[in-house]
């Protein structure tokens, strides 16, 4: 790499809004310093192609600092790209070389359109949040006392595990499924492995399972591609998990 | 009498709260169906809040510029969250935790606001944990705590390096809930451009779809700002990078008095920068001052040869380390509050002590803490002779097992390994404690819009602690706003459905479209970022850690010409009527320039040292407490709130006088 920095071409997917055909378009940038995020490198891009009067290219994204999951780009056929346990937003420019030339798309999958360029819908996983994502128990200044409610370790850090799901996409996105089972179980987990949300535990797997399967996610045939491009780990124990938890409750669910 | 009227209640400290939650109305469950509240921004504040009075019965309309309202900033906070729980029997107390927030505060904030906060500070954990929020625990099963800047117990609740992230989700899944059952309805990626008061009382809002780029009317029986701050007036901060001051503007040129704009938190603990591309800054939590040193070298040819790549730190012993936190703060150390750590840091990097290429970094170690840990976790296990290798294994895993999250976060940006090297922080702007003048019902200055968390002045005086922004955002939201908002409503039964097709909201779209089409008509030469790195050049140098008046002079004039510039020479591409991001920046950058101008005038106008804002002319001379912070409690001691009157140069300047009854004024020290 010359001390200037690399030069890279990028090939990335342009689409004006939700009906129109989209279309890889090339664009060259120079000069981009290894130290770089990805999104500082599209930055770069953004202010070229508006000095020159181009529209810029429209992605996702705000905390940059990979807690919000608001990017969402697949690079190089990797969701978040080619650097482990990150998302887009902390994928560096140290991981490419100079000359590469390099893919962006967005989360590919039915139940993610695209709404411009690189953007996408996610509102499907608010939706399955909505139909049990929760443990029904109104504000009040009443609550009893925190620690009233021991809790073994090991639960509270499985759960709390669980519960660092960003809701990025990236596990539908990378599965040839386009299955949202590692989203849903590591909600599903994080309560049922908490004494807090056991009452509600068998409604809230069969509502939010239901609603997943309204919105277009496919089905889990244990690949595990999900848990490796999971930006934040979650295991596929949860998915396990919540297939134990569906189970035991279709078989007493009571209508 | 100043036409602030705090509205605190009579009577002692400890009693107003339950008192004033006594005697005010109440709204009937039957008629609360009937009224509508719109809550702006989702974050932890504005995510309670709307959770918390759609499960009490009223009608919530919610907005973000998110994708979704769990990807609201308050998801970034890492460390934790304050309450006087006294679990760890330390003598903690609502009156320790009202003493640490005030004096922490620097003597600039409302008695009254913050004694509630301290007081309903417990009952945020117990709901948290009611919903399912995984904090971190003891082997026995009960809650874990940590120590935070500025006070001398531990009382910080957190969940790992993530605290802020557990907690917004759990506001979430309670908006989740209500938004299944109907009784909130959610508008994600849509930004509230504008507040309509009708008759003097805020009666709706207009909001831009971003997607589709249409205006949109919606009418409320009230209105709750809780929108942020607006650190990104500096252009670099820790804020995310949508974060904006638009809504908060918005209301305060229709009225809201702005409060105390000049006091904003430049947090020690932030990853340098590294190129003129950077886009944002990333926070190292505060919490890692538990058990990290900050130093830097003792002479300057060891900082010279670090500089060049011909010395590592690690090679530096511990005689030719200068640990300047332990020797100017001795009683408080490494975990003075925020303020004085990051002051401290510049004062050693202006010394030319800077350990990094642009001289702006100093260390923040973990050998010690590593060590430390290594020999107990030894002792634990039974290793009796273990050596400095196993013992540096063992130690180091405790660490990851604490922050683990934020020394992979460190890693990657900067690609270094903080397990083996010291890390390299430096301050950058974090918070922002000025914001919306709001009573004690966190009214503003326009009946029927109120102002939560980070968006209003309330809590924090000039300096806040750290795991009391989380702390503050949850009260107001599940605690307060849902008692307060009805004493207001209690007068709104009889008013039946908000119309939107009155003059009021006619006039508001008109001048909310007028200035999109008047940007995007410039159709000038430069992006909206340029103009946005330019103000925050201007902040930083003459507003940022240190302040005097020939700076803030120059500093309104700056801002002024740029936004003359911005006016006639911005480029937005695209169109209005589609999903427009550089239409979406511009619109917030165009706040922002007048914002900062008003910033600087406050800054200005208080010729004092307190808190966040320092003043060079205002120092302590001689004594033990040289070079500090000198405020001025005879002329200052009171907040100030901006009158919005067409231009950040003739705002007018109200007082609203703070009174201590309950807490001697003294000079602040952590020596």
């Amino acid at each position: 790499m010359s001390e200037l920095g690399m030069n890279l071409t990028l090939k990335i997917w342009r689409q004006k809004d939700a009906k129109a055909k989209g279309k890889m378009e090339t664009y060259k940038v120079t000069e981009i310093s290894e130290h770089m995020s990805f999104l500082e490198m599209l930055d770069v891009l953004n202010e070229q192609l508006i000095n020159t009067g181009q529209e810029p290219v429209a992605f996702d994204h705000d905390c940059r600092e990979g807690i919000c999951g608001m990017c969402s780009l697949y690079i190089n056929g990797e969701a978040h790209g080619p650097d482990r346990g990150v998302t887009t937003c902390q994928l560096h420019m140290r991981m490419f070389y100079n000359n590469d030339t390099i893919y962006i798309e967005p989360f590919r999958a039915k139940a993610f359109p695209v709404v411009k360029d690189l953007i996408v819908d996610r509102s499907s996983f608010d939706r399955i949040q909505h139909a049990g994502g929760f443990i029904s128990v109104n504000t009040s200044g009443n609550t009893q006392d925190a620690n009233s409610l021991p809790i073994p370790k090991l639960d509270a850090d499985k759960a709390f595990d669980a519960a660092t799901c960003i809701g990025c996409g990236a596990c539908v996105a990378t599965c040839k499924n386009a299955s949202a089972m590692l989203y849903v179980s590591a909600k599903v987990s994080q309560f049922a492995l908490l004494p807090q949300g056991k009452i509600e535990a068998k409604d809230r797997v069969l509502n939010m399972v239901e609603q997943m399967d309204k919105e277009g996610f496919g089905n889990c045939t244990n690949t595990g591609a999900c848990e490796v491009e999971c930006p934040k780990g979650i295991s596929l124990e949860n998915i396990a998990r919540m297939n134990s938890e569906y189970l035991k409750a279709s078989l007493v669910r009571e209508k | 009498m100043s036409v602030l009227d705090s509205k605190t209640p009579k009577g002692p400290i400890k009693d107003q709260w339950t008192n004033h939650k006594n005697h005010i109305n109440v709204v009937n469950p039957a008629n609360k169906r009937s009224i509508d509240v719109i809550v702006v921004g989702t974050g932890l504040a504005g995510g309670a809040a709307a959770a918390s009075l759609a499960e009490m019965g009223y009608k919530v309309k919610a907005f973000c510029f998110q994708d979704s309202p769990r990807r609201a900033h308050s998801i970034a906070a890492q460390g934790g969250i304050n309450a006087a729980k006294n679990y760890q029997n330390d003598g903690d107390s609502t009156y320790r935790l009202f003493y640490d927030t005030v004096k922490g505060g620097d003597y600039r904030s409302r008695e009254s606001n913050v004694y509630r906060l301290a007081e309903v500070s417990a009952n945020i954990i117990d709901q948290c944990v009611a919903q399912g929020v995984p904090f971190a625990r003891e082997y026995g099963g009960l809650l874990d705590n940590r120590s935070f800047g500025g006070v001398l117990v531990s009382r910080t609740f957190y969940a790992k390096g993530q605290t802020g992230q557990q907690l917004l989700l759990g506001a979430y899944s309670a908006m989740n809930r209500q938004i299944g059952k109907g009784k909130i309805e959610m508008f994600n990626r849509h930004e509230m451009l504008d507040v309509v008061v009708v008759d003097g009382k805020a009666r709706g809002i207009i909001a831009r779809d971003l997607v589709t780029g249409k205006l949109e009317r919606h009418g409320a029986h009230a209105v709750v700002v809780a929108t942020g701050g607006y650190g990104n007036v500096f252009f670099l901060s820790t804020n995310a990078m949508g974060s904006n001051a638009t809504a908060a503007w918005k209301i305060h040129k229709k009225g809201a008095y702005f409060a105390n704009p000049c006091y904003t938190q430049i947090h020690p603990t932030c990853i340098p920068r590294s190129g003129d591309y950077q886009s944002k800054l990333t926070l190292m939590s505060e919490s890692l001052r538990n058990d990290g040193r900050i130093w830097v070298p003792k002479n300057i040819a060891d900082v010279e040869a670090i500089r060049a790549g011909k010395k590592s730190p690690t090679e530096l012993s511990e005689d030719e380390r200068d640990y300047y936190l332990e020797r100017r703060y001795p009683a408080f150390g490494n975990l003075v509050p925020r303020d004085v750590a990051s002051r401290a840091a510049k004062e050693r990097c202006d010394a030319g002590y800077g350990v990094n290429k642009t001289g702006e970094a100093v260390y923040l170690d973990f050998k010690s803490a590593i060590e430390r840990y290594g020999k107990e976790a030894a002792t634990v296990h039974g290793e009796k002779n273990a050596s400095h290798e196993r013992i540096i294994e063992l130690g180091a895993a405790v660490i990851k097992s604490k922050y683990g999250n934020l020394f992979q976060m460190y890693e990657k940006i900067v690609d270094q390994n903080p397990y083996k090297t010291p890390m390299m922080i430096y301050p950058a702007v974090h918070y922002t404690m000025g914001g919306i003048w709001v009573d004690y019902n966190l009214m503003t200055t326009i009946p029927g819009c109120y102002a939560a968390g980070e968006a209003n002045f309330s809590d924090h005086g000039a300096n806040r602690l750290g795991a009391s922004a989380l702390m503050q955002g949850l009260a107001d939201g599940y605690f307060v706003l849902p008692y307060t908002m009805g004493d207001y409503l209690a007068d709104e039964i009889r008013t039946g459905p908000i119309a939107t097709d009155s003059k009021e909201f006619d006039e508001a779209e008109k001048n909310v479209s007028g200035t999109i089409e008047r940007l995007m008509n410039i159709k000038g030469t430069k992006s909206v970022d340029h103009f946005h790195k330019e103000l925050g050049k201007v902040m930083w140098n003459n507003v940022g850690m240190a302040r005097n008046a020939k700076g803030l002079e120059e500093a309104q004039e700056q801002i002024r010409k740029i936004r003359e510039e911005f006016w006639k020479d911005v480029r937005i591409p695209g169109d209005m009527n589609e999903l427009n991001t550089e239409l979406e920046k511009a619109i917030r950058v165009a706040d922002f320039l007048e914002l900062g101008e008003l910033f600087a005038k406050d800054a200005l106008h208080r010729n004092e040292s307190c808190g966040g804002h320092f003043r060079e002319e205002s120092v302590e001379v001689g004594g033990e407490q040289s070079g500090e912070a000198k405020r001025d409690d005879e002329n200052f001691k009171y907040v100030a709130a901006w009158e919005w009157t067409g231009d950040p140069k003739t705002s007018v300047l109200h007082k609203e006088e703070l009174e201590f009854n309950d807490i001697e004024l003294k000079q602040r020290s952590y020596k």
